[in-house]
């Protein structure tokens, strides 16, 4: 029976990789055929590990380590998940700090593969879709398991979720470096990356709902409301910002369906939901488990995060023609995508409070507790660019601020600031839970960590705001001859420093993950770094002692 | 009148009213007197049992 399956499997991962190669060779472009050849590789190491199968001492029997019995939690996936998030943060920082040293000395431009253009889109896909994703995965399982007191559902299926998110990001990125994209922001990846990826969702939301579904607590958790939302509203935003048509099915170019101000408008729907869902809601889904679990406090108010929830549904969706200000686009949809923009600052604000007050009577904690330092540093910035954005939203300061670096300052406080420290902060409550260790390797050097990345975002995030505010004010400057006083080159040179300042931040963030990775695999390696501890209250026994009799009391 | 025109008459009309009103009620849900309770037990649910296991 066994050597029955596994020759059935070995026989339907040949099929595959046929067909992938058939398609490598009759591919239309150089793209597709590099990812059909991937495609193949992929199927021949499946088959191979399936037909190793029949030695009843194979290795790869245990490879998906699926759940023995019902009596223990599902663990693995969010083990890969944490060690995928630790990997692709790697690649998207680097990527990060190398683009940023291409904008500074041009010369480091290789053309065609390693050139901006190409390395941009990696670097933005690396860390919110590779990290970012990879993060929201893991913690998603974990949470959404311990919150309904239940084991994953379909655990096969959610070893399909996490191998097919890291076959659809090895894809996306490879696809990149090689010219293949469909040329918009956050959604690069061709037509049919596309749809693997719809696949992957798809088991993911199936997943998810499933756990929830045969959950074992009556309520279901905030956290898995935020959740449910991350993963509903991306498969929908997904969908509809990538309908297009190919222009044959073995080439790895498409047209959208869309066109004009249309599918400009459609993008931005995407764009800005994918940050109010993807960067926003489910990383909310995060802090409104492991805040509390850190801090050893329930939730300041749970009725709050019900409010923060319902606003952020009904708010962010329209939100997104603000990227669209002074265009094509109709005045009535601008000055709608500013008013919800506007509004949208209040229940941003409400769920940082909620977070923050979650500390309310443990404050000393951030004194003692370089995790839940972390985290304050988190909420921080998420109040931070949740007042920014819908300020840069503003018709009058988006004349200023659009198309300048200022916006990618913005983006920055937000994703190094909020995203980042948040999810540092969960991978170190992750992993002595995960690998049973009594503790992180280190508690020094999460506060190194802490620093470095804090300082980092500083000389990011100003170094950017004087970029910025610098070019819209030379761009739109006149002489007196009505002529544009500068050219866009001369707005180039002003902005040299600054840009190797930002370079110089993005070291510093860079350098903080690397104590975090040795930190991490110290701890892996069942180390405990031996180390004064982060507080001591001093005690002095001499001092200890009533006053002599002869003494003279202080006056 | 076009397609569009009817659903844009109707986005900003009785759409806009009924987004409104299911979303005030929503808000004002957690806030009716019986609720209380079982939010500060949804709150706690999170530090019951032991949910860092296996």
């Amino acid at each position: 029976m066994q050597a029955e399956a596994a020759m059935g499997r070995a026989g339907l991962w040949f099929g595959v990789m046929l067909l992938a190669l058939a398609a490598a060779v009759m591919a239309h472009d150089t793209g597709f055929a590099f990812h059909a050849g991937l495609v193949a590789f992929v199927a021949f190491c499946l088959m191979w590990m399936s037909a190793s199968r029949f030695d009843p001492a194979g290795k790869a029997e245990g490879f998906f380590r699926m759940p023995e019995g019902p009596s223990k939690y599902d663990d693995a996936p969010v083990r890969w998940g944490v060690i995928a998030t630790l990997f692709w943060g790697t690649a998207g920082f680097l990527a990060g700090l190398y683009i940023a040293l291409q904008l500074a000395f041009p010369v480091l431009n290789f053309e065609p593969y390693l050139n901006f253009g190409r390395l941009r889109p990696l670097h933005t896909s690396a860390v919110i879709f590779a990290f970012g994703g990879n993060a929201l995965i893991a913690t998603s399982f974990y949470i959404v398991q311990r919150t309904c007191r239940t084991q994953l559902a379909f655990p096969g299926l959610a070893r399909f979720v996490f191998w097919g998110y890291q076959m659809f990001i090895v894809l996306a990125a490879s696809g990149y470096l090689l010219g293949v994209t469909q040329s918009k922001e956050y959604a690069e990846p061709e037509w049919y990356v596309d749809l693997w990826l719809t696949a992957v969702w798809l088991a993911y939301l199936a997943v998810f709902v499933g756990t929830i579904v045969k959950r074992k607590e009556p309520h279901i958790y905030v956290a898995n409301w935020f959740f449910l939302a991350f993963i509903v509203t991306v498969a929908m935003l997904h969908v509809v910002n990538n309908l297009a048509i190919p222009v044959s099915f073995l080439g790895s170019r498409s047209y959208s369906v869309f066109a004009g101000v249309q599918d400009a408008l459609t993008q931005w729907w995407y764009g800005h939901n994918a940050v109010g869902f993807f960067l926003t809601a489910g990383f909310l889904a995060m802090m409104y488990y492991f805040v509390p679990k850190q801090a050893e406090r329930p939730v300041y108010s749970y009725r709050l995060s019900i409010i923060h929830f319902w606003s952020l549904i009904f708010l962010y969706i329209w939100a997104g023609p603000h990227h669209l200000h002074y265009t094509a686009l109709p005045d009535w949809a601008q000055t709608l995508g500013m008013v919800f923009s506007i509004m949208l600052w209040m229940p941003s604000w409400g769920g940082m409070i909620n977070g923050l007050m979650t500390l309310n009577g443990a404050w000393d904690k951030i004194r003692t507790d370089p995790i839940i330092r972390m985290m304050v540093m988190a909420l921080a910035f998420y109040g931070m660019s949740t007042f920014e954005g819908p300020m840069m939203s503003i018709k009058a300061v988006n004349s200023l601020s659009h198309y300048t670096d200022w916006t990618i300052g913005h983006v920055h406080s937000g994703a190094l600031g909020w995203n980042g420290m948040i999810t540092f902060a969960c991978i170190y409550y992750l992993v002595p839970r995960l690998w049973k260790r009594t503790r992180m390797y280190s508690l020094r050097m999460i506060n190194w960590h802490f620093w470095l990345a804090t300082l980092g975002i500083v000389f990011y995030a100003a170094s950017m705001w004087v970029a910025g505010i610098t070019q819209g004010l030379m761009w739109r400057e006149y002489g007196a001859d009505g002529y544009l006083v500068n050219s866009f080159a001369d707005t180039v040179a002003a902005l040299h420093p600054m840009y190797v300042l930002r370079a110089f931040g993005g070291g510093l963030y860079l350098a903080g993950f690397v104590v975090m990775l040795w930190n991490v695999a110290q701890t892996l390696a069942g180390r405990l770094r031996s180390e004064a501890p982060m507080t001591e209250t001093p005690y002095d026994p001499d001092a200890d002692r009533p006053l002599p009799a002869d003494a003279v009391p202080a006056e | 009148m076009s397609v569009y025109e009817t659903l844009r008459h109707f986005a900003d009309s009785y759409g806009l009213a009924a987004m409104m009103l299911v979303f005030v009620v929503l808000c004002a849900w957690p806030f009716l007197p019986g609720p209380r309770a079982r939010a500060d037990e949804a709150a706690n649910s999170i530090f019951e049992g032991q949910d860092d296991g296996e």
